[in-house]
C-alpha cells in the first residue's frame, strides 16, 4: 500500500506574511470556523487544475475580508457584498482568469443581493462560493438574513422574530430559480462526509468555469462556534440540528452538461478598422477658404422652430454642417427646459468666424417659423433688420414687425408637390442660403447625403433644396 | 483633417474609444443616458465590453474589478447616481486604480429635474464618499474638449492611478460642435501591479485595506503627496485678457460660454474685464487667480449652484480683492443679456 503524503497545496502561501504579527503559519480563523477548510478546498483544487496562476480571488467584507493573506493566486479585495459585480468586471476584461467570488452571507445575502442576482442572472462565468453561518462573524454576532426564526444575535438579543425580522432567506434557492445559472448546489462543513462532498462541489464549480460553462454557484454551511458561543463539536452539532432543517443539502440545479460552451475571442483592430465603426474614415481633407471670406462673414444667430415632424432640428443640423465644412466655428443646440415654449420643436444655431460663447440664440438675427405658434413665440426676439422666414403654407398671419426682413414661402407646398412633404425644411435652407447669399447653397449637397438617414429620401431633398432656391430667384422682391 | 459635427456626448465616446477604452459599465439617467446608448453601439464593434449593469453602485464595482485588471475602463451618470457611486469611488481611489467617470450634472437635490446644474461640484471636487480621498476633475466646456478632456482623463488616471471624473452639465452634453479626432487608437499598457490572471502578476493584491494604523497612516500621506503631485503637474485653466484686467470673470462648463460673450461685449466697450477658465476643478487654478488678484481689484465668480467653487475661489484670493458672486439654480440657466447687467453693475 502506498502511503499518502498530505502537505499543503501550492496554491496555499507557505507563510502568510500578508498577515504579520508572529504567527505567520497559522490563518486568523477561530478553532472551529468554517473558512479555513473550505479555503483548503478550494487551493486543493486549483492546485489540482492547474490554474492558481490564472486565478483571481476577490476577498469580501466580514471574516475572509484576509482570504488574499492566504491564497497565493491573484487577489482583490471588494466592498461589502460588491464582489459579485466585481467580479463581473475581472471576468469580463479577462475571460482567460478564472475568478473566485467568496462571500459571506451578510455580503451575499443581505447587502449585495442586487448584485448576486444579476450576476447570477447575466450567467457570468464565474465560481460564487457562498459561506452561510447564519451571523455576521467578524462584524460581532449581528443578525444575518439567514439567521433561524429564534436565534439569538446581538442585534437579536431576544431571538430572531419573524414580525419585526422577517425568516431566514435560501439563497441557493432563489439563485437555482433564474434561467442562467448552470450549477446551484448547498452542503455543509460538519463531519468527514459533509467535508468530502463539499470537496466534490467546489471543484465542480470551478470545473464549470474552467470549462467555460458559465455560472456556479455552491452555497456551505458553515460553523461559526466563537459567533454562536459554541465549542467547536457544539457548533457541527447546531448546524445538523438546526440549520439543515432550514437549509437542505441538496444540487438545485445542474444543467451543466446541457450549457453551450461559451467561447471568448479577442483581436487588436487596426486604426482603419476603428475609424470605420467610428464613421470618421471619410471625413477628408479641410476646405480651404479664403480669409476674405472667414473676415467678412456675417454671424448668423438662427433660431429654426415649428412643429415636432417638420424636422426643425436636422434642418439646424443641416445648416450647422455646411458652416462647418466652411471653416467657420458653429454650435447646434435643441430647445432645452424653460426655453422650451408654445408647443414648438426648436433649436438654436450659431455659424460664427469668431469663437462661439453661449450656444443659445437668445436674439437671433435669423428666425424660421415654420408654424403660427413658432412665429408667435419668437417673433418679437428678433434683432432689429433681422431675417423672417415664414412657411407661409401653415403660418396663416403676416408678420407684425416692421423693422425686419421677411421672406414667406409656402414651405410645405412647395414640398408636398415633390411629393414629400417632410421637406419643406430642406426647401427652406435653400431659399434662406440663396436669399442671403451668406454660403453657395451647393454646400447642402454636400452635407444631405451624410445627414439625411434614409438613403432613398436623399434625392427628394436635393430637389426641395433646388425648388427653394428657385423660388427665391422667381419671386425675388415680391414679398 | 476634416471635423464631425457632434453631440458633446457621443464625442466622450469616441474620444474614450480613441483612448483605448475598452470596456463600459453604466446604468442609464437623464442626461447622461447618450453616453451609455454611444457605447452601447459602438463598444462591441471593437471587442470592448459594454454591460448595464443593475444599479449605479454595481456599476461603479464592475469599473473596479475590469480596472483591477489594468483595462481602460470608464462609467458616466448624472448627480443622484453619483451619489451612489461614491462607495465605489471611494473604494478605486483607496486601491489607486485608474478609471474615468463622467457626470453629466442635472438639478438637485433630491429627484430635482433634469436641466442642467452645477450642483454636484462639491460631491465630486471635494470628495464625496468616505476617507481622505481626491478625485482629478476636468471641466471641458465643449464638445471638442468633451472628446479631448475624456481622453486627456484615461491618463492621467493611469499615470496617477487615480480615478478621474469629467464634470460636465446636460449644455455641453446636448450641444453639437465640430470636433476633430484622433486618426489613430491609443495603445493599452501593461500595468504592473494589475491582476493579469497569469504567472507575472499571480502574487498581485487590489485592495484598500490595511488593518495596521501605521501603514493606513503613511497610505494617506501618500495619498496626499499625490495629489500635492497633481496639483503641480497638472493644474490647468484657460485665461483671457487677465493682464490688464480689473474684473476677472470666474465660470467653468456652460457658464464660461455665456460668460465669453459678457467679457467679449464689454472688452467691445473698452472696458478691462478678463476671464479665468479652470479647466481642472480639482487641482483648482489657485495660484492663477490668486496672481491675477494683483492687478484685479474685483473677482465675479458665476455658477450654477450654491456657491460651491466660489469657496475656493476665497481661498485663492485669501481677501486680496473683493469677490463678487452670481448664481442661479435649478435647471435655470442665465442669459447674456443677463449675466452683462450683473457684470456691468460691478465695472
Amino acid at each position: 500500500m502506498k502511503a499518502a503524503v498530505l502537505k499543503k497545496p501550492s496554491a496555499f502561501y507557505d507563510k502568510f506574511e500578508r498577515k504579520g504579527g508572529a504567527h505567520q503559519e497559522t490563518t486568523h480563523y477561530c478553532p472551529g470556523c468554517g473558512h479555513g477548510n473550505l479555503h483548503k478546498l478550494i487551493a486543493e483544487a486549483l492546485t489540482d487544475f492547474n490554474v492558481a496562476d490564472r486565478t483571481i480571488l476577490i476577498s469580501p467584507v466580514g471574516c475572509s475580508v484576509f482570504a488574499y493573506y492566504y491564497l497565493n493566486v491573484g487577489n482583490v479585495q471588494a466592498a461589502h457584498g460588491r464582489a459579485p459585480a466585481v467580479a463581473t468586471g475581472l471576468k469580463r476584461a479577462n475571460p482567460n482568469s478564472i475568478v473566485i467570488s467568496y462571500q459571506g452571507d451578510g455580503d451575499l445575502a443581505a447587502i449585495g443581493t442586487a448584485e448576486i442576482l444579476h450576476a447570477a442572472n447575466r450567467g457570468e462565468n464565474i465560481s460564487v462560493f457562498f459561506v452561510n453561518n447564519a451571523i455576521y462573524g467578524m462584524t460581532g454576532s449581528q443578525m444575518a438574513p439567514t439567521t433561524l426564526v429564534g436565534q439569538k444575535t446581538t442585534t437579536t438579543p431576544y431571538g430572531r422574530k419573524v414580525s419585526n425580522e422577517g425568516f431566514p432567506i435560501r439563497m441557493a434557492e432563489i439563485i437555482s430559480t433564474l434561467e442562467a445559472p448552470v450549477y446551484v448546489e448547498r452542503t455543509a462543513l460538519i463531519d468527514f462526509k459533509s467535508i468530502s462532498r463539499t470537496k466534490r462541489a467546489v471543484r465542480k464549480v470551478l470545473q464549470n468555469q474552467i470549462e467555460n460553462r458559465g455560472f456556479s454557484f455552491l452555497e456551505i454551511l458553515s460553523p461559526c462556534p466563537t459567533g454562536w458561543k459554541l465549542s467547536a463539536p457544539d457548533a457541527q452539532q447546531w448546524i445538523r440540528d438546526y440549520m439543515l432543517p432550514v437549509f437542505p443539502t441538496e444540487v438545485f440545479k445542474d444543467t451543466t452538461k446541457d450549457a453551450e460552451t461559451l467561447q471568448y475571442s479577442h483581436r487588436e483592430y487596426t486604426d482603419g478598422e476603428v475609424l470605420d465603426v467610428l464613421g470618421l474614415s471619410e471625413l477628408g481633407e479641410r476646405k480651404e477658404v479664403t480669409k476674405e471670406f472667414l473676415d467678412n462673414f456675417p454671424v448668423q444667430n438662427m433660431k429654426i422652430a415649428g412643429f415636432g415632424g417638420q424636422g426643425v432640428l436636422s434642418a439646424g443640423v443641416v445648416i450647422a454642417a455646411c458652416g462647418m465644412n466652411e471653416n467657420l466655428d458653429v454650435t447646434w443646440i435643441p430647445s432645452y427646459g424653460p426655453e422650451m415654449r408654445g408647443g414648438t420643436a426648436n433649436c438654436s444655431v450659431i455659424i460664427s468666424n469668431k469663437r462661439i460663447g453661449s450656444p443659445l440664440t437668445t436674439k437671433p438675427n435669423v428666425l424660421i417659423a415654420m408654424n403660427g405658434p413658432s412665429l408667435d413665440a419668437f417673433e418679437d426676439d428678433v434683432v432689429p433688420n433681422g431675417l423672417v422666414i415664414i412657411n407661409s403654407s401653415i403660418v396663416e398671419r403676416r408678420v407684425k414687425r416692421k423693422d425686419v426682413v421677411t421672406l414667406y414661402i409656402p414651405l410645405t407646398e412647395i414640398a408636398s408637390n415633390l411629393g414629400l412633404t417632410a421637406a419643406a425644411n430642406m426647401v427652406c435652407l435653400g431659399a434662406y442660403l440663396e436669399f442671403t447669399g451668406i454660403m453657395d447653397y451647393k454646400l447642402l449637397f454636400d452635407v444631405i447625403p451624410k445627414t439625411i438617414k434614409r438613403k432613398n429620401m436623399i434625392e427628394t431633398n436635393i430637389k426641395a433644396v433646388e425648388a427653394g432656391v428657385q423660388y427665391v430667384r422667381e419671386n425675388a422682391g415680391k414679398n | 483633417m476634416q471635423r464631425e459635427l457632434i453631440k458633446g456626448n457621443e464625442a466622450v465616446i469616441k474620444g474614450a474609444l480613441m483612448a483605448g477604452c475598452s470596456m463600459y459599465f453604466g446604468y442609464p439617467i437623464t442626461p447622461a443616458s447618450e453616453i451609455a446608448q454611444a457605447a452601447a453601439a459602438l463598444f462591441p464593434l471593437l471587442g470592448g465590453t459594454f454591460v448595464q449593469a443593475e444599479s449605479e453602485v454595481a456599476a461603479i464595482n464592475m469599473v473596479y474589478g475590469a480596472s483591477a485588471t489594468g483595462a481602460r475602463v470608464m462609467t458616466a451618470s448624472s448627480g443622484p447616481g453619483l451619489s451612489l457611486k461614491q462607495e465605489g469611488i471611494s473604494y478605486i481611489a483607496g486601491a489607486q486604480l485608474p478609471c474615468v467617470i463622467i457626470d453629466v450634472m442635472r438639478a438637485g437635490p433630491g429627484l430635482g429635474n433634469i436641466w442642467p446644474e452645477q450642483g454636484d461640484y462639491n460631491q465630486i471636487v471635494k470628495g464625496g464618499g468616505h476617507g481622505n480621498y481626491k478625485t482629478i476633475v476636468l471641466a471641458p466646456n465643449s464638445a471638442q474638449e468633451m472628446c479631448d478632456l475624456t481622453m486627456l482623463a484615461f491618463d492621467l488616471a493611469e499615470e496617477y492611478r487615480n480615478p478621474v471624473v469629467v464634470l460636465t452639465d446636460a449644455y455641453i452634453g446636448q450641444m453639437m460642435e465640430p470636433v476633430e479626432f484622433p486618426r489613430s487608437r491609443k495603445k493599452v499598457k501593461r500595468q504592473p501591479w494589475a491582476v493579469h490572471g497569469d504567472a507575472e502578476s499571480q502574487g498581485n493584491l487590489v485592495s484598500s485595506i490595511l488593518m495596521n494604523t501605521t501603514l493606513l497612516e503613511d497610505h494617506n500621506f501618500a495619498l496626499q503627496k499625490k495629489y500635492e503631485k497633481v496639483a503641480q503637474e497638472n493644474t490647468r485653466y484657460e485665461a483671457l485678457h487677465i493682464d490688464d484686467a480689473e474684473l476677472i470673470l470666474i465660470g467653468y462648463g456652460i457658464v464660461s460660454r455665456i460668460l465669453l460673450n459678457v467679457m467679449q461685449m464689454l472688452r467691445d466697450q473698452g472696458k478691462k474685464v478678463g476671464m479665468i477658465r479652470p479647466i481642472t476643478l480639482f487641482p483648482f487654478p489657485q495660484k492663477a487667480i490668486a496672481d491675477a488678484c494683483e492687478v484685479a481689484k474685483k473677482i465675479m465668480v458665476v455658477e450654477l449652484s450654491n456657491g460651491q467653487m466660489l469657496d475656493d475661489v476665497k481661498l485663492a484670493v485669501q481677501g486680496k480683492s473683493e469677490i463678487e458672486f452670481y448664481n442661479r439654480m435649478g435647471g435655470a440657466v442665465p442669459t447674456v443679456d443677463e449675466l452683462l447687467e450683473v457684470v456691468q453693475k460691478y465695472i
